[in-house]
């Protein structure tokens, strides 16, 4: 006898649950964390705990006053992985309360003052990027050089506690700025990009990422191989991270072969900064990207293009938050207007000419 | 062969183990059928068969209906013991007009048609051909249950060139058609040739889903027979087996939105519906019998079994060892595009390829959660639709925007509801709307119908009433003419014209 209620069908359904993607984003973002939690030693695990912390503690209370369902919501794994993109795009060293009031700025505001899980219109972690670099430009701009767990630089627990608490200041021998903001700095004193890049790392350090830069952006090779096992397990689709790295590198190349002394060559672009991270893990974010697979492809290249603008125009060495930021933007417009084209149907939505005329018209 | 991009689709589990390596089996028939008079699309079949009478195995008992209708057979010889409203296959637990026949157990034929049985080419027209398909009964046994004849008869109408038979079966559990295509192969490719014949194709290509070598294998073999059929292995890809992605798949044609396969010169028939008209024609033998998949993780011995039409599903089911004492639920059809049986005392159909009884976890239907525009829904649709957006839609009640962006395009085919990670039953929204959208349809169009009857009715009446004032003002107008001439005339014959006028 049936002793299931009757309902719609399907009756079978898939074994992929919100939950499982993300944890599966997370397990792909975890050899590029480890490494640079590595590189950069106590003060970036100090910072990353606090700020995964910050972001689940912000997501409980949210979850709470507004009378969701809060264990299914806090296990769901989206607010840990918000953290964590945040806590990867922060410098190694900032402060405590800078991934505090980043969780607090992606979850509490970004998220669920925009309607929650799926709402939200902006890209949680780098909406909170964004208003932190605007806000606190100084604590956001203190790259470190490569301090590695075990290495003679690294400092001891005690003084991390001391660094992340703010009590004693970073001191000035450990700063060092990242490759994009050393060549726009250079730059401005008019010294050409050429000359400055002769100095930075070359393209198999950055592609490694023994660099100064963000906690979890610099080894461009990680995050690909993360980016390629969420495209295997078809988590991700290829249309963003291609089309996106697609037109960074083309406008790169191009203006590089025009103007060498002052765009940076494609791979700088292509493997310091954000790029990767940005083109696998926070591009890819599917609230806040377009559902088509053509709009897609015209998302990734705008934020491709937006980046590489940002970078080679504008103020700031490293331009992918406010790329993503302004892209997230066009989404709804982009839905709107670059649907797929329906079975039987031109794309202007009439009916397809039959092939066979009739034989009697009836 | 080279074959063509079709989008969307999902990769399913299919679990057909459960069922492949099972040969067919012949169901004895039960003590009692009951055959709905309406197993197919269209209209239905009217009874010819009284309470009390007897009647032959494969005797006509419903006689097909107006406009498009099937005959129906009784499957096995008895007595009629009622024409009465009995439970039907149909979630919605409605009843169907339905012929009970009480088994004599004797299982003695009916006077059948003579058999054709020489060797092509047939010593018989198309029409006589079709005449026979059309008195069997036929309709489409992949689930559609489309009358057959019907789409035979489309080469009156349009240039057919081509013959595609589906053999994708690409519901999960079902395996009926694969068993067919490995043990009856060259029966269903005499149908084959048969329908070839009768519709004049140039091109016939067999389609079947890479997941049935063994099949692929038999079909090619028995294929051997006739050079102009082509045995296609597609992707395991549901929905593959669809009529119109089948025949974009083998043939790069696409059938225009609202229309039929022939529209693009192509009928799409089923496998086990060929070896139906094999069994018209060789042997004259009615369709009274089909292959159906028992399956599922709540029966206990999963079989592919010929079973008698109208037998109920409790009978099919104690013949495969009855259900595992799990909560489970019931499903006529595949997992995918079936649905849930309203009792077990439904009888099998013609349309019913399987009789599903599913546990919990291989639903696997979890609880909802919010939507996170994974966009997984847009990929998977066969149609090209959004579903995520038509679902946001009618969930705010704009149906009219739902169908703006082209709900009624859906197929039903429920790869977003089963791909969706939120668990987000769209397929469901769609069809709750697009019953919506018709019944308003309906009802708009009865309005106009109203109002078209009253504006009819008014200007009749305006009409009558101009000619009302019309006479009326010519009979003043001779009144007048007559007085005047009363006049002239003398009192006694105006008097009696003036009688004659009015009388007149
Ligand atoms: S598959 Fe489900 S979660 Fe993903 S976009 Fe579609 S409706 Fe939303
Ligand atoms: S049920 Fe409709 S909307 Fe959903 S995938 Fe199938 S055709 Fe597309």
């Amino acid at each position: 006898m049936s002793t299931l209620a009757n309902r719609a069908g399907p009756f079978t359904h898939t074994v992929n649950t919100v939950t499982r993607t993300m944890l599966w984003v997370i397990l792909a973002l975890t050899p590029a964390t480890a490494y640079g939690l590595w590189l950069y030693g106590w003060p970036a695990v100090m910072l990353f705990v606090i700020t995964l912390v910050a972001a689940l503690a912000f997501e409980a209370v949210m979850l709470v006053l507004l009378g969701q369902p809060v264990r299914a919501r806090l296990l769901d794994g989206s607010a840990l992985l918000t953290g964590w993109l945040l806590a990867m795009s922060l410098p190694p060293w900032a402060p405590w309360w800078i991934g505090v009031l980043g969780s607090l700025f992606a979850i509490v505001v970004a998220k669920h003052l925009f309607g929650g899980l799926g709402q939200n219109m902006f890209n949680p972690a780098m909406v909170a990027r964004v208003v932190l670099l605007i806000s606190f430009p100084v604590q956001l701009t203190m790259w470190v050089a490569p301090a590695p767990l075990g290495s003679t630089t690294t400092p001891s627990f005690g003084q991390a506690l001391a660094y992340v608490s703010g009590y004693t200041p970073i001191p000035e021998h450990m700063s060092a700025a990242t490759a994009l903001g050393t060549l726009k700095t250079e730059l401005s004193r008019g010294v050409s990009v050429e000359k400055t890049a002769a100095q930075l790392p070359q393209p198999q350090q950055l592609a490694l990422g023994n660099e100064s830069g963000s906690m979890g952006e610099t080894s461009a090779m990680l995050l690909l191989a993360g980016g390629v096992l969420l495209l295997a397990l078809r988590i991700i689709s290829w249309h963003i991270p291609v089309s996106l790295l697609a037109t960074l590198a083309v406008l790169a190349a191009v203006s590089h072969a025009l103007h060498p002394d002052r765009f940076a060559s494609m791979p700088i672009h292509l493997l310091s900064g954000a790029a990767m991270l940005g083109a696998f893990f926070i591009a890819t974010d599917y609230v806040t990207s377009p559902v088509s697979r053509s709009g897609q492809l015209l998302f990734g290249a705008g934020i491709g293009a937006l980046t590489w603008v940002i970078r080679a125009l504008g103020g700031y060495p490293e331009g992918l938050a406010f790329a993503v930021v302004l892209m997230n933007a066009l989404v709804p417009l982009i839905d709107r207007g670059f649907r797929p084209r329906v079975f039987g149907r031109s794309w202007r939505g009439t009916s397809l000419e039959a092939k066979s005329q009739p034989k009697i018209h009836i | 062969m080279s074959l063509f991009q079709v989008r969307g689709g999902v990769k399913l589990s299919y679990r057909k183990e459960l069922s492949s390596e099972s040969p067919i089996v012949h169901m004895p028939t039960p003590k009692r059928v009951c055959i709905p008079l309406q197993q197919h699309v269209g209209s239905p079949a009217e009874p010819v068969v009284e309470v009390g009478q007897w009647v032959g195995k494969g005797q006509l008992i419903g006689k097909s209906g107006r406009g498009i209708s099937a005959n129906v057979h009784a499957s096995t010889s008895g007595i009629v013991t009622a024409i009465e409203d009995h439970v039907a296959p149909h979630p919605s637990g409605l009843t169907q007009l339905t012929v009970v026949i009480e088994a004599d157990g004797d299982d003695r034929w009916a006077e059948l048609p003579p058999p054709i049985t020489a060797d092509f080419p047939l010593p018989a027209t198309p029409k006589e051909l079709n005449d026979r398909v059309a008195a069997a009964g036929i309709v489409g046994l992949g689930g559609a249950a489309f009358p057959s004849a019907v789409k035979l008869d489309m080469r009156y109408k349009y240039s057919i060139d081509t013959l595609v038979i589906n053999g994708a079966e690409c519901e999960p559990y079902i395996t009926c058609d694969d068993r067919l295509m490995r043990e009856s192969a060259s029966e269903i490719i005499d149908g084959v040739r048969i329908m070839a014949y009768a519709l004049a194709v140039e091109q016939i290509i067999i389609a079947i889903e890479a997941n049935k070598p063994k099949a692929v294998k038999a079909m090619r073999d028995a294929a051997k027979a006739d050079r102009s059929i082509r045995v296609v292995t597609v992707p395991t890809r549901f929905p593959m087996g669809s009529a119109q992605h089948l025949l974009l798949a083998v043939t790069g044609r696409e059938t225009p939105a609202d229309k039929r396969t022939a529209e693009v010169g192509a009928v799409v028939h089923n496998v086990a519906t060929a070896r139906a008209v094999s069994c018209a024609i060789r042997r004259g033998e009615p369709l009274i019998s089909r292959v159906v998949t028992v399956s599922g993780f709540g029966v206990r011995e999963p079989a592919n079994v010929e079973v008698p039409l109208g037998t109920s599903v409790e009978d099919l089911l104690a013949f495969c060892g009855g259900l595992h004492p799990v909560p489970t639920l019931l499903i006529n059809g595949g997992p995918m595009m079936g649905a849930p049986l309203p009792s077990v005392h439904a009888p099998v159909v013609k349309g019913s390829s399987g009789v599903l009884a599913l546990t919990a976890a291989e639903i696997n239907e979890g609880p909802e959660s919010p939507c996170i525009r994974c966009g997984k829904c847009v990929s998977a649709c066969p149609a090209g639709l959004v579903p995520v957006e038509m679902a946001q839609l009618i969930k705010r009640g704009d149906l009219q925007g739902a169908k703006a962006i082209g709900s009624q395009d859906c197929i039903a085919c429920g790869s977003c509801s089963y791909i969706c990670p939120s668990h987000i039953p769209l397929a469901h929204y769609f069809s709750f709307a697009n019953g919506k959208l018709n019944a308003l349809d309906r009802d708009a169009r009865r309005q106009d119908r109203i109002r078209s009857l009253i504006q009819a009715r008014n200007e009749r009446a305006a009409r009558e009433a101009e000619m009302k004032k019309a006479a009326a003002a010519a009979r003043k107008a001779a009144k007048a003419a007559t007085a005047a001439a009363k006049a002239a005339a003398t009192e006694t014959t105006a008097a009696s014209t003036t009688q004659m006028e009015e009388t007149t």
